[in-house]
Formats: structure tokens, C-alpha cells, sequence
């Protein structure tokens, strides 16, 4: 099944691992309603794009253009988490919450 | 089964393992420290790959940086003893069947598609040159930018979390 043996890893075996971390991580991003909770989701879908790029560079052609790239993920993620919970910081010292249900003020 | 197989087999369990108890946990900092369990199995699944300079930075940013500031805003936020108001999660059914639809729509495309053959060789460059040559050779330009996001990151976050002083 899908090229995947137990003897050997391959390409197949770590596209597998970072689908399962795609899934529960948009799993996470679609239930949770502490808005901290859905960026952790977020992290974890950006580990498994991380996965892929680097495992595609190991397994399909020289050259470190999937690790640059992987290492671009990681800094964008450290952005994004950080102006992510600023934002949610702000919005729990004006609003007293961060349950994304409650912070309905755009709402028409 | 080779040792580097078995490292693989351990490292993806804690990584899934890690990654079901952020989307499960019933409490917000029980949703972090998993997440802190998935990002060092991602990082040994790094170094599994031979990408030993990402599984460094991974462990050096991630764990060091976004984990720690995610732990303070969890902190810093209230209701953290309260479990339905800290981590409550909604739609479960609608966000399962959602997420089993794609698992099962990617596994499909995983098993139609043709890949490359894997070479097996390993550059023999170590990674951590490899990394450096092409960040300031092919892709000195999206480096550069990646500086200026990241200042832009520095003010934005300096801006967002200042006190509001009366203008």
C-alpha cells in the first residue's frame, strides 16, 4: 500500500506523517474556540508542510532547495505566532475574552 | 529492519501523538506541552533526513521561542483552571467528518501519483554549508525580505502590546 513497506522508509512514509499532523491540526484549527488554540493548530499544519519540503528534498533531487525552504516555514511561523498572540493579547485586554464565539463586535 | 527504522517508526509516533493531544486535550496548557512533544518528534524526524541544521533551528525557534511565548499568553489569559471556558471545542462531528474527507482524499492522491524515484544518495556537502550557500547565493532576495518581515514583525508586536497612552 502506497509503496509503504515496514522494512524500509520512504518518501511515502513521512508524506503519511505529515498528512496525519495536516489533518489534526486543521482538525484542531476548526473546533477549538480559545483563539491561542487554534494558532497551536496552525503550527502544526505548518510542521507538516515543513515535513514534506524537506523530505522531497532528501528523497527526490540534490541540492538543499527544500530545506531552504523548510527553514523559511519556520521563520514565518515564529512571525506569524508572534503577532498572532500579540493580536489575541490586545483582544483579551479590551474584551476580557479569547473565545472566538464571544469576539463577535465585527459581526453584521 | 535497520536501526534508522526504527529511530523513523519512534520519532512519527511521537509527532502524531504529540500533534492528537493538542487537537484532543481538554485543557489549554495540556494543548501546548503536546504541541511541545510533536515539534521535537518533527525535529528528529528532521534529522532522520539528514537536515541537521532545520532539526536545530526547529528545536532553537520552535521550542525555544514559539513554544515559551505561546505558554506566557496562555498564562496571561484567564479562566486557565476552567476547562469549558479555556479549551472548549465545537462541531466536532461536522470538523471529524471534514477532516476525514481530506485525510482520505490525500491518501488517494499519495497512492495515484507517480513519484520520482529516490536517488539514495545523500549530498555530501553538510547541510549547514549546503543551507548557507543557497541562502546567499539563489535565494539571497526572499532572505532579504524575510528581514524585513521580521523587523516588521518587531514593531508590529511592540505596537500591538504597548499601553494605550491618553494622545
Amino acid at each position: 500500500m502506497l509503496g509503504m513497506s515496514m522494512t524500509t522508509v520512504g518518501l511515502a512514509h513521512y508524506l503519511f506523517v505529515s498528512l496525519v499532523l495536516l489533518c489534526l491540526g486543521l482538525f484542531c484549527v476548526l473546533t477549538r474556540r480559545n483563539a491561542i488554540g487554534v494558532l497551536m493548530g496552525i503550527e502544526l499544519i505548518l510542521n507538516s508542510a515543513g515535513i514534506n519540503f524537506v523530505a522531497a528534498s532528501r528523497f527526490g533531487s540534490s541540492g538543499f532547495d527544500g530545506q531552504v525552504f523548510a527553514v523559511f516555514i519556520i521563520m514565518l511561523a515564529a512571525a506569524e505566532s508572534a503577532i498572532g498572540l500579540a493580536v489575541v493579547l490586545g483582544i483579551y485586554r479590551r474584551m476580557r475574552a479569547i473565545d472566538t464565539s464571544r469576539l463577535t463586535t465585527l459581526q453584521g | 529492519m535497520t536501526a534508522a527504522d526504527v529511530m523513523f517508526f519512534v520519532l512519527a509516533a511521537l509527532a502524531i501523538v504529540g500533534a492528537a493531544g493538542v487537537a484532543f486535550s481538554r485543557h489549554i496548557l495540556y494543548s501546548a506541552l503536546s504541541l511541545m512533544v510533536a515539534l521535537f518528534g518533527v525535529a528528529g524526524l528532521f534529522i532522520t533526513l539528514s537536515a541537521d541544521f532545520v532539526a536545530g533551528v526547529q528545536v532553537l525557534i520552535y521550542v525555544g521561542g514559539v513554544l515559551v511565548i505561546t505558554l506566557f499568553a496562555v498564562m496571561l489569559t484567564q479562566g486557565i483552571q476552567n476547562v469549558a471556558v479555556s479549551n472548549r471545542a465545537v462541531g466536532s462531528t461536522a470538523a471529524g467528518l471534514l477532516t476525514t474527507g481530506l485525510f482520505v482524499l490525500l491518501l488517494r492522491a499519495m497512492a495515484k501519483a507517480q513519484w520520482v524515484r529516490p536517488s539514495g544518495e545523500v549530498s555530501a556537502q553538510t547541510s549547514t554549508a549546503g543551507i548557507g550557500n543557497a541562502l546567499l547565493g539563489q535565494y539571497v532576495l526572499p532572505f532579504e525580505v524575510a528581514s524585513l518581515v521580521l523587523l516588521a514583525v518587531l514593531v508590529g508586536a511592540v505596537v500591538l502590546t504597548r499601553k494605550e497612552t491618553a494622545e
